[in-house]
C-alpha cells in the first residue's frame, strides 16, 4: 500500500465520519439529559433537504447550513413538545419523527432531485495541509469538518468540566432528585433536545451541501441510526464518540482499502460492517449488567412528571 | 434580649388541598432559633406536604410563612437554600454515578465554586460534625447511612439556619441514630433550628425540645416531649378510638417448614448485595423476624425465597423437606407459599389492573381458574372479602390498584396472601406506610396465621415491629445473616449491633442449627 492510498483513505475516513460525529454528539448530549430521541434520521433528512433548497435558491451555502440547523431544531421541538408536555413515549415519538421526516423531506424535495449545486470546498491551511499522511486528513478538509473538531472539543469540555454539564448529567441520572434540589429539569431537557436537533440538521446539511452536493430521497441512508448505535458503542463517553465515528467512517469506505490492496470484495458486503460492529458492541455491552447500568444515563427514555 | 426575638420560622394558617384530600388544614407552627422541633404524625397526616411547603416544593393554597418575623414566599428550593433552609429527604436526592463533591456542588448552585476547594470544605465540615465521608467517592459505593451523611453535609456546607430532616432514622441502625442525634444537638447548640419529622415517639422524646402533632392534616396538639410519656403523644397522633399497642404471646415453633442451607449468591445487580452463606430455619407455628438497614441483601434473600431468582442447587431451599431451590415462583406458591414483596406497585400488584384482577393474580390457585377459564364471580367475591375483612379504603373491587393509597394497597396485598391460608408466608415490611390501627390489624392477622401453624418470615426495618410480633429474631448485614435468637433473649441494642454486622459470640451465646 503506498503513501498516497493511505493518505486518501485517512482523508475519506474523516470526511465520511464527520456527519456521524456531528449527529452522535447531538444525540449524546440529548441522551445525557435522559431523553432518547430516535428521530435523528428524520431530522437529518429535513436538514439535508431544507439546506439544499435554500442554498440552491439563494446561492448561499452559509444560509443553507443555518436553515438546515433550524429545520433540525424545529423537528426536535415537535419531539420535545410531544414527549415533555404530553409525556408521550419517547421511543414511539422518536420513531414517528423519523418516519415523518423521511416522508416530508421526500415531498418537499421532489422538485429538486438531481439538481446540481456547487458544494463546500476544502480549505487548505498553509504548511499543515502538506504534512505527510495526516496533512490532508486533518488539514485538507472543508470548514464543517473543522467545525466538527471544535464541536467535539466543546462538547467534551461541556460534559466533563462545566457546571451546566454536571447539571445535564444529574438530570439524566435522576430527574426527581434534580427537581428536589431545584435544578431546572424541563429546561435542561429541552435545551438538550434542541441541541440534538441542531446537530442532526447540520449533519443533514453537510450531506447535501458538502459530502455529495445534491438532494436525493432518503440520502442519509441510515446514518441517523448508526449515530444512535454509536452513542451506545461509545458507552456515552465523548472521547469514544469521536473514535467510533471515525472508525465507522473507515468501515464504510473499506471497499476502497480492499481495492487498493487488490482484493475483490463486494462493496455491499463491506457496507454491512458498521452495522455488524454495532450489533457486536451492543451484545458485549449488554452482556455485563454492571457496566451497562453504570454507563447509561439512568433515567434514559423515562418521562419526568413534576409533582406537587 | 432573646425573648423579644421573633421565631425563626412561623407558619400561619397553612392549607393545601390535593384532589380528594385536604393534606394541610390551617396549620400553625413556630420554630425558635436553636430549637429542635418535632413534627409528629402518622403516614398521611400531612407532614410531608407541610415540609415541602416550607422548602418551596409545594405552594400552599392559603396561609402565611414568616421568616425571622418577616412574611416571605418561598419560591423554590433554591430560594429556600438562600434563606438558609436545608432539607434531608427520606428518599435521598442523590445522583448515584456522581461523586460526593459533584452532588454537593449541584445543590449549591453558583456558590459551589471550584470543586477541589469544595472537597476540602466538605472534609472540614464532615470532620467537625463527626460524619466521616470521602468527597471523592461515587454515591453508589456508599452505604445508606453514609448517603444520609452526604445529604446532611450538603446542607451544612452552606450557612444554615433551619435544617429539615424527613424520617431520618428510618434507614439507620440504633447506634447510627445515636451518632446522628449527637450531631443534631451540636448543630442546635450553634444556633441552628431543626425540624425533625418522625413518627417514632421514643426518638422525639430523646431529642426534641418541642413537638407539633399532626392528625389528618390538622394540628392535633403541641407538647414538650420531655414532659410527656409516649402513650400520651401516641394518643395525639392516632386519636382516641384506635388501640395503640398490644402484646402478643411468644410461641415456639414445631417442625421445620422452611429451610435455607448455605445460600450463596452473587447479586445480578451492580448496586445489589451478594448473599453469603445464609442458613435459616423457620418452623411451623412461629414468626421469624429479620431486621436490617435497607440494601443489606434483603431484596436478594426475598427474591431467592419467592423463586424470582432460583438457586443452583434445589436442596438450598426446602419446604418441609421438599427441595424447592430451583422451582419457579408458581410452583412454590402451588406448594403453599405466599409472598408479600417490598415493592407494592409493580410486584405486589399491577398498577393498572383492578383489585379483582390483582386478587386473581396470586389467588388463582384457590379455585378461581378451572380448565383455563376464569371464574370471575369467585374472584370478585374473594376481592370483596379482602376489602371487607382488612378495611381497605377503596371505591370498590373494580378500582385500579394504583388509585389506592400505599397503606390501603398494603392491607389489600397482605389480605390477599393471608386469606389463601398459606403454609409459609414471607412478608417484606408488612406495615410500612400503614397507619397504627391498620398495622395492628395486620399484626393480629399474622399472629392468627401463626397460631394456625404457618411458618412466617418477616423482613422489616422497623425494629419495634419485629420485637412485637417475632418469636425469634435476627439481622441481615451486607448479605450475611446473624444467628437467630428467641426474641425474649435479645435486646434492641444487641440487634442494633447485629444490624451493623457485629455477629460476635459475645453478642450471642448460641448459633443456629440448620
Amino acid at each position: 500500500m503506498d503513501i498516497d492510498l493511505i493518505t486518501n483513505i485517512l482523508y475519506a475516513m474523516i470526511r465520511t465520519g464527520t456527519p456521524l460525529l456531528i449527529v452522535a454528539l447531538g444525540e449524546l448530549v440529548c441522551e445525557k439529559s435522559g431523553v432518547l430521541n430516535l428521530g435523528q434520521e428524520g431530522m437529518m433528512l429535513m436538514g439535508a433537504v431544507i439546506g439544499f433548497i435554500v442554498a440552491l435558491t439563494t446561492g448561499s451555502l452559509l444560509l443553507g447550513f443555518l436553515l438546515a440547523m433550524l429545520a433540525g431544531v424545529l423537528m426536535s421541538l415537535i419531539f420535545g413538545l410531544i414527549t415533555m408536555e404530553l409525556s408521550a413515549n419517547q421511543v414511539a415519538s422518536g420513531l414517528a419523527l423519523t418516519i415523518f421526516g423521511t416522508g416530508l423531506s421526500a415531498f418537499i424535495g421532489s422538485d429538486f432531485v438531481g439538481k446540481p449545486i456547487t458544494g463546500l470546498d476544502p480549505v487548505f491551511i498553509a504548511g499543515l495541509t502538506d504534512l505527510p499522511i495526516v496533512g490532508r486528513m486533518l488539514f485538507g478538509q472543508d470548514l464543517v469538518v473543522y467545525l466538527s473538531f471544535l464541536l467535539f472539543g466543546a462538547v467534551y469540555w461541556f460534559i466533563n468540566t462545566s457546571r451546566p454539564g454536571l447539571i445535564l448529567k444529574a438530570v439524566g441520572e435522576n430527574p426527581h432528585a434534580a427537581n428536589a434540589i431545584g435544578l431546572p429539569v424541563m429546561k435542561t431537557r429541552y435545551l438538550a433536545i434542541i441541541f440534538g436537533g441542531a446537530m442532526a440538521g447540520l449533519a443533514g446539511g453537510y450531506l447535501s451541501l458538502a459530502y455529495t452536493p445534491l438532494w436525493a430521497e432518503n440520502m442519509s441512508a441510515g446514518r441517523g441510526w448508526i449515530a444512535l448505535a454509536l452513542v451506545v458503542f461509545a458507552s456515552w463517553k465523548v472521547g469514544r464518540v469521536l473514535l467510533g465515528a471515525w472508525l465507522f467512517g473507515l468501515a464504510s469506505i473499506l471497499h476502497l482499502v480492499f481495492q487498493g490492496l487488490g482484493f475483490a470484495v463486494s462493496p455491499n458486503l463491506l457496507a454491512i460492517l458498521p452495522y455488524l460492529a454495532t450489533v457486536v458492541v451492543l451484545v458485549i455491552l449488554s452482556s455485563n449488567q454492571t457496566r451497562s447500568r453504570l454507563v447509561a444515563p439512568m433515567s434514559l427514555g423515562k418521562p419526568f412528571y413534576a409533582k406537587g | 434580649m432573646q425573648h423579644t426575638l421573633p421565631p425563626r420560622l412561623t407558619l400561619r394558617g397553612i392549607s393545601k388541598q390535593y384532589p380528594g384530600c385536604l393534606a394541610n388544614d390551617d396549620i400553625h407552627l413556630d420554630i425558635a432559633a436553636a430549637e429542635i422541633h418535632a413534627l409528629l404524625g402518622e403516614n398521611g397526616a400531612g407532614k410531608s406536604t407541610l415540609m415541602k411547603v416550607i422548602y418551596g416544593l409545594v405552594k400552599p393554597d392559603q396561609g402565611e410563612i414568616l421568616w425571622d418575623g418577616l412574611p416571605i414566599e418561598v419560591k423554590d428550593p433554591a430560594h429556600a437554600r438562600q434563606l438558609g433552609i436545608g432539607m434531608v429527604f427520606q428518599h435521598f436526592s442523590l445522583f448515584e454515578t456522581l461523586t460526593v463533591t459533584e452532588n454537593i456542588a449541584l445543590a449549591l448552585g453558583n456558590e459551589a465554586g471550584e470543586l477541589n476547594a469544595l472537597a476540602e470544605k466538605i472534609r472540614a465540615v464532615s470532620e467537625k460534625y463527626g460524619m466521616a465521608i470521602n468527597p471523592d467517592r461515587e454515591i453508589h459505593t456508599l452505604s445508606v447511612g453514609e448517603r444520609q451523611r452526604v445529604e446532611i453535609v450538603r446542607c451544612l456546607v452552606q450557612d444554615i439556619q433551619l435544617l429539615i430532616l424527613d424520617e431520618p432514622t428510618s434507614v439507620l441502625t440504633p447506634q447510627e441514630v445515636d451518632t446522628l442525634f449527637i450531631t443534631l444537638r451540636q448543630l442546635a447548640n450553634e444556633g441552628c433550628s431543626i425540624l425533625f419529622i418522625s413518627h417514632k415517639l421514643n426518638e422525639v422524646k430523646a431529642l426534641c425540645h418541642k413537638a407539633t402533632v399532626l392528625r389528618a392534616g390538622q394540628v392535633s396538639g403541641e407538647c414538650i416531649p420531655a414532659d410527656e410519656d409516649t402513650t400520651s403523644m401516641a394518643r395525639l397522633m392516632v386519636g382516641d378510638d384506635t388501640p395503640i399497642s398490644t402484646t402478643y404471646p411468644k410461641r415456639q415453633g414445631s417442625t421445620p417448614l422452611l429451610k435455607i442451607i448455605d445460600l450463596n449468591r452473587a447479586s445480578p445487580d451492580p448496586f445489589g448485595v451478594d448473599l453469603k452463606h445464609i442458613n435459616l430455619t423457620v418452623n411451623a407455628g412461629e414468626i421469624v423476624g429479620i431486621a436490617g438497614v435497607a440494601g443489606n441483601g434483603q431484596e436478594e434473600l426475598l427474591a431467592s425465597l419467592s423463586g424470582e431468582l432460583p438457586c443452583q442447587d434445589e436442596r438450598t431451599i426446602t419446604f418441609a423437606q421438599t427441595p424447592m431451590g430451583t422451582q419457579p415462583p408458581d410452583q412454590r406458591r402451588q406448594w403453599g407459599l405466599a409472598f408479600v414483596p417490598e415493592e407494592r406497585l409493580g410486584r405486589g400488584a399491577v398498577p393498572e389492573m383492578s383489585l379483582t384482577e390483582n386478587a386473581l393474580l396470586t389467588g388463582f390457585l384457590t379455585g378461581m381458574v378451572s380448565k383455563g377459564m376464569v371464574a370471575w364471580q369467585k374472584a370478585e367475591t374473594f376481592a370483596d372479602n379482602i376489602i371487607a375483612q382488612y378495611k381497605v379504603k377503596t371505591a370498590g373491587r373494580q378500582a385500579q390498584a394504583d388509585s389506592l393509597s400505599g397503606g390501603n394497597l398494603q392491607k389489600f396485598i397482605i389480605g390477599r396472601e393471608i386469606m389463601q391460608n398459606p403454609r409459609i408466608l414471607i412478608a417484606a415490611h408488612p406495615t410500612w406506610g400503614v397507619d397504627i390501627g391498620a398495622a395492628t390489624a395486620i399484626h393480629k392477622a399474622l399472629i392468627q396465621l401463626r397460631d394456625q401453624g404457618a411458618a412466617i418470615l418477616v423482613v422489616s426495618e422497623d425494629i419495634d415491629e419485629l420485637f412485637l410480633i417475632s418469636d425469634r429474631i435476627g439481622a441481615i448485614c451486607d448479605g450475611a445473616l446473624s444467628p437467630i435468637k428467641p426474641t425474649p433473649e435479645s435486646s434492641i441494642e444487641q440487634l442494633g449491633r447485629m444490624m451493623a454486622g457485629d455477629f460476635s459470640p459475645s453478642n450471642s451465646n448460641e448459633r443456629v442449627n440448620s
